[in-house]
């Protein structure tokens, strides 16, 4: 579906990722983990260009993403951040921000993708200012999903929610991947949110992949030494939002 | 009129600032000097040579008085956007359109005419007011960018254009630009005399005349800067971006 060819990503002056080789599956939820600074939101943000490669190439469906049209594929590989920033106004002007873009009014598939998270009806008219942290990050996901997108890139959208939210987001990402025959790209810190969701994962230390696999050989035979050091607790996550 | 005497005289009032600065110790005391002295030099100039453009009066320096005044004030409220691409000339083209539109309409209306005594200074309050509206915008433009970033970036990944995303932004410091202005209007003729009036007074005008005066310099000034904030405003908002609609980190 999403494949990266010694990819390569530099910020400032320093190299951020190292000659990245990549393959996202189609359909399946692809989890990404490894310690703060690995550079996984920057490998993220790779998929839908809100950061070009130095070197190195990137496909979509075997199409080079720089040849297509950056507002399309945008539109169909949808991006959920950490922390859900919504527009001012209402649940529903949220939804209908990305549709409105092309000039399509759609309440009906908005009131949908609201449903998918969730959120029944009567949410639509309210201000997101009056909605706890976690319908917020909800609405965050039902206003990617409203513009229909094929991919859905998730970076640590459940790490700022009580554990509550965690598990009903958790719940109804898996279950969007059937409903909505959506690919998922997803960064976790949690080890244990990885084993429950996951079929591919990929660990990444250092800028560079350093092992990727099913779920089963990932977590149960791991084969690199950092990959076994990082699951058990070893190599040290120092991350900014937790200290 | 007054003479050249009680001026001199009157500048004794500048020792009291520099008696003031060196008796409570607050180092001013060069600052007022060389203030004092470029005051009186540059002013000194450009009176000699208003004395001189008024007296030709050529269209062709005129015009062109008006733009070494453009070319001067697009340098200084282009400082606010350092580092932003194209800055400078998107400045230039910002002024010189509400300069040149709010000219015509004053001078096609008959409320001027084209003369260098007249067109010269009233330009001259265009040009300063757009300077000062310019900078502004740019300054608001570019912290409203900076603070609402993540918003900005949750836009783009949602599929909209540079210019769609910092819609907000670019509302915002349009209003800021427009702020000092509508301000003034507000509270013109209650808390001060502005300074155009004053002068008209000073020099003999009849106070009435000199309202009409300064009622058509408001209505200008207004239109001037609304004019300045909306083109630099909209032409700025994209600068922030790269070709591949993204942020550009460093210009932040
Ligand atoms: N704009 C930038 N300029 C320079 N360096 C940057 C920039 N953005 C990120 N970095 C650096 O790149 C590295 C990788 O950042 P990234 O956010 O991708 O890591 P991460 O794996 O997502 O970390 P975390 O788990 O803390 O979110 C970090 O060392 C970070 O300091
Ligand atoms: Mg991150």
């Amino acid at each position: 579906m999403l494949k990266l060819e010694k990819v390569s990503v530099n910020l400032g002056t320093s190299k951020i990722l190292d000659k990245i080789n990549l393959e996202i599956p189609a359909n399946k939820i692809t989890t990404i983990i490894g310690p703060s600074g690995a550079g996984k939101s920057t490998l993220l943000r790779l998929f839908n260009r809100l950061v070009s490669p130095a070197e190195g190439k990137i496909t979509f469906k075997g199409k080079n993403i720089e040849e297509v049209d950056v507002i399309q594929l945008r539109n169909r590989v949808g991006m959920v951040f950490q922390l859900p920033v919504l527009f001012p106004g209402t649940v529903l002007d949220n939804l209908s921000y990305g549709p409105s873009l092309k000039g399509v009014r759609e309440d009906d598939y908005a009131l949908y993708c609201l449903k998918l998270v969730g959120l029944d009806k009567s949410f639509a008219e309210k201000d997101v200012s009056s909605l706890s942290g976690g319908e917020q990050q909800r609405v965050s996901l039902a206003r990617t999903l409203a513009n229909k997108p094929e991919v859905l890139l998730l970076d640590e959208p459940t790490s700022a929610l009580d554990p509550a939210s965690t598990e009903h987001i958790e719940k109804t990402i898996c279950q969007l991947k059937s409903s909505l025959n959506l690919t998922i790209i997803w960064i976790t810190h949690d080890l244990n949110q990885a084993k429950r969701v996951s079929d591919y994962v990929v660990f990444l230390a250092g800028g560079k992949v350093i092992e990727a696999g099913t779920k089963e050989q990932l977590f149960s035979n791991p084969k690199e030494k950092l990959t076994k050091l990082f699951l058990a607790g070893q190599l040290a996550e120092k991350r900014r939002d937790n200290p | 009129m007054m003479s050249l005497l009680s001026l001199t005289l009157t500048s004794s009032l500048i020792l009291i600032p520099l008696i003031i600065s060196k008796k409570q110790g607050l180092k001013l005391e060069a600052d007022i000097l060389v203030g004092t002295i470029r005051a009186v030099l540059q002013l000194a100039l450009v009176g000699f040579i208003l004395k001189v453009v008024f007296g030709i009066n050529d269209w062709k320096l005129t015009l062109a008085i008006l733009l070494v005044m453009i070319f001067n004030a697009a340098f200084n409220g282009a400082k606010r956007g350092k580092g932003i691409p194209g800055i400078f000339p998107l400045v230039i083209f910002a002024i010189s359109s509400s300069t040149a539109f709010t000219l015509l309409i004053l001078v096609s209306v008959k409320a001027l005419s084209f003369q260098p005594a007249e067109v010269i200074p009233v330009g001259g309050m265009i040009i300063g007011n757009s300077m000062i509206a310019c900078s502004l915008t740019t300054n608001r433009l570019r912290e409203e960018i900076k603070t609402k970033k993540l918003e900005i970036e949750a836009r783009l990944a949602l599929g909209a254009t540079p210019s769609q995303a910092v819609k907000d932004p670019i509302r915002l410091a349009i209003r800021t630009g427009m702020i000092p202005t509508t301000d003034t209007m507000k509270t013109l003729g209650i808390v001060q005399l502005p300074g155009m009036m004053t002068g008209l007074i000073l020099a003999g005008t009849n106070p009435m005349e000199a309202i009409k005066y300064q009622l058509m310099v408001m209505f200008m000034l207004s239109a001037a800067v609304s004019i300045s904030c909306m083109i630099l405003g909209f032409l700025l908002g994209r600068k922030f971006f790269n070709a591949a609609f993204q942020l550009n980190d460093n210009l932040l």
